[in-house]
């Protein structure tokens, strides 16, 4: 079982954050096919939101196959989104250290980093799409 | 579907003062509807003109497909909890739970004792020894345990502090998810609804500013900034809310169904709390009467 929290800063719409964080915890493997996902009445009393928020992130989830409601029952997790790469976020996670360590031994603040980042994925991603 | 709350042309008199004028709406019912608006707009005269506490001058208005506090039957559909959650000083939480069972035929005995229980409450203590946030509690949970169809509460949660607040949300929002039932909550405050209320009535000096679902109203407004220009040059599908001018550059909160392309703007999208004090500005310098929001 996960349990949702909401960054109201964020300015993503509270049922998209709650979309992300069980698609993040798929991918962390947190979360497993068989699974079930917190109710509808335990989410909205927790976090004090609406429960049609939480039935739209859910009927979501549902639509793009990581989740099946049963009736009466509850929300169950239908897939797994952690594969064969699993196995390779260590290594990454930790050339990616390296890179960030020298980034700031270069004098680059944290933001300036994280902004090399972003525009680097994202420069490589649309040479993909070409 | 019948609707939670329907209006037709409500208007309220008291003397020479209009505390509600010439209000429409159809609230359709699973909502959790926000009903925002300053102090005195007239949100307490629209809940009570709903729950029959108040006749109307002008206009008629159905809760839950009929007229409101007509026949017992109707009085155990709704809930009611007035302004600043009051309860009786002198009965102490046992005596409530006692007098709501004898007054309410649909009284749901376990829920309101476990719900005291797990709120922690003494049942021999008298209620006027109870802090706010615990009143506040008390005051709900009787109003959950009637098990109505429509639970309606004025401005519950303003004199609570930041904890009880979240608290009395967060039981509010488990019983709506248990029990599904409609809730009309108002507030002078949208911050307390942004994650609560899904449908929004914006009443400002006694008139229906806007109305309907939070998603279609945040996806039919916009902000736009740009070169000056008369609201009047702007296309006719776009009603104008609000409008500020510097010698070059013009800013716009329009409402608009169809998405906006004209490139020398730049277009943002609104969140709530931008969305009402649009409106509560616009209705503050006094433009015409805007129109509301249909039935969907």
């Amino acid at each position: 079982m996960i349990e949702f929290y909401l960054d109201s800063r964020s300015g993503v719409a509270p049922y998209l954050q709650l979309i992300q964080q069980v698609r993040q915890a798929l991918r962390l493997g947190l979360l497993r096919e068989g699974d079930q996902l917190p109710t509808v009445k335990d989410v909205s009393g927790l976090l004090a939101i609406n429960p049609n928020t939480v039935l739209k992130a859910y009927r979501e989830l549902e639509y793009e196959g990581l989740a099946s409601a049963r009736p009466g029952v509850g929300t169950f997790v239908t897939k797994t989104l952690t594969d064969a790469s699993i196995a390779a976020h260590q290594q990454f996670s930790e050339d990616l250290l390296l890179w960030y360590r020298k980034a700031r031994a270069a004098g680059l603040d944290s933001e300036s980093i994280d902004g090399i980042y972003q525009q680097t994925v994202r420069s490589a991603l649309q040479e993909e799409a070409v | 579907m019948t609707a939670a709350i329907e209006a037709r042309g409500l208007g309220k008199q008291y003397g020479r003062r209009w505390a509600l004028t010439d209000c429409t709406l159809n609230v359709p019912a699973g909502h959790v509807v926000g009903l925002v608006g300053p102090n005195g707009a007239g949100k307490t005269t629209l809940i009570n003109l709903s729950t029959g506490m108040l006749a109307p001058t002008t206009g008629s208005v159905t809760v839950l497909g009929k007229q409101p506090a007509s026949d017992p039957g109707q009085l155990a559909r709704v809930g009611y909890v007035a302004q600043d959650t009051p309860t009786y000083a002198g009965f102490s939480v046992e005596d409530h739970l006692r007098f709501g069972a004898h007054m309410n035929p649909a009284w749901d005995n376990a829920l309101a004792q476990g719900r005291v229980q797990q709120l922690g409450l003494d049942l021999k203590q008298k209620a006027g020894k109870l802090s706010g946030g615990q009143r506040a509690q008390l005051a709900l949970t009787l109003a959950i345990a009637k098990r109505p169809e429509l639970l309606m509460l004025d401005e519950p949660i303003a004199s609570l502090d930041p904890l009880a607040r979240r608290e009395f949300l967060q039981i509010l929002m488990e019983a709506t998810a248990d029990q599904e039932f409609s809730v009309v909550m108002s507030s002078h405050l949208v911050t307390d609804l942004e994650r609560v209320a899904d449908y929004l009535i914006v009443l400002v000096a006694s008139r229906i500013q806007v109305a309907g679902p939070v998603d279609t109203l945040l996806a039919t407004h916009h902000l736009l900034t740009g070169p000056r220009r008369e609201a009047a040059a702007l296309p006719a599908g776009q009603q104008v809310i609000t409008e500020s001018h510097t010698d070059r550059q013009s800013t716009f909160v329009v409402r608009s169904d169809e998405p906006i392309h004209d490139p020398a703007f730049s277009v943002a999208s609104l969140n709530l709390e931008d969305l009402v004090l649009a409106y509560m500005g616009s209705a503050k310098a006094g433009s015409p009467h805007l129109t509301l929001e249909g039935t969907r």
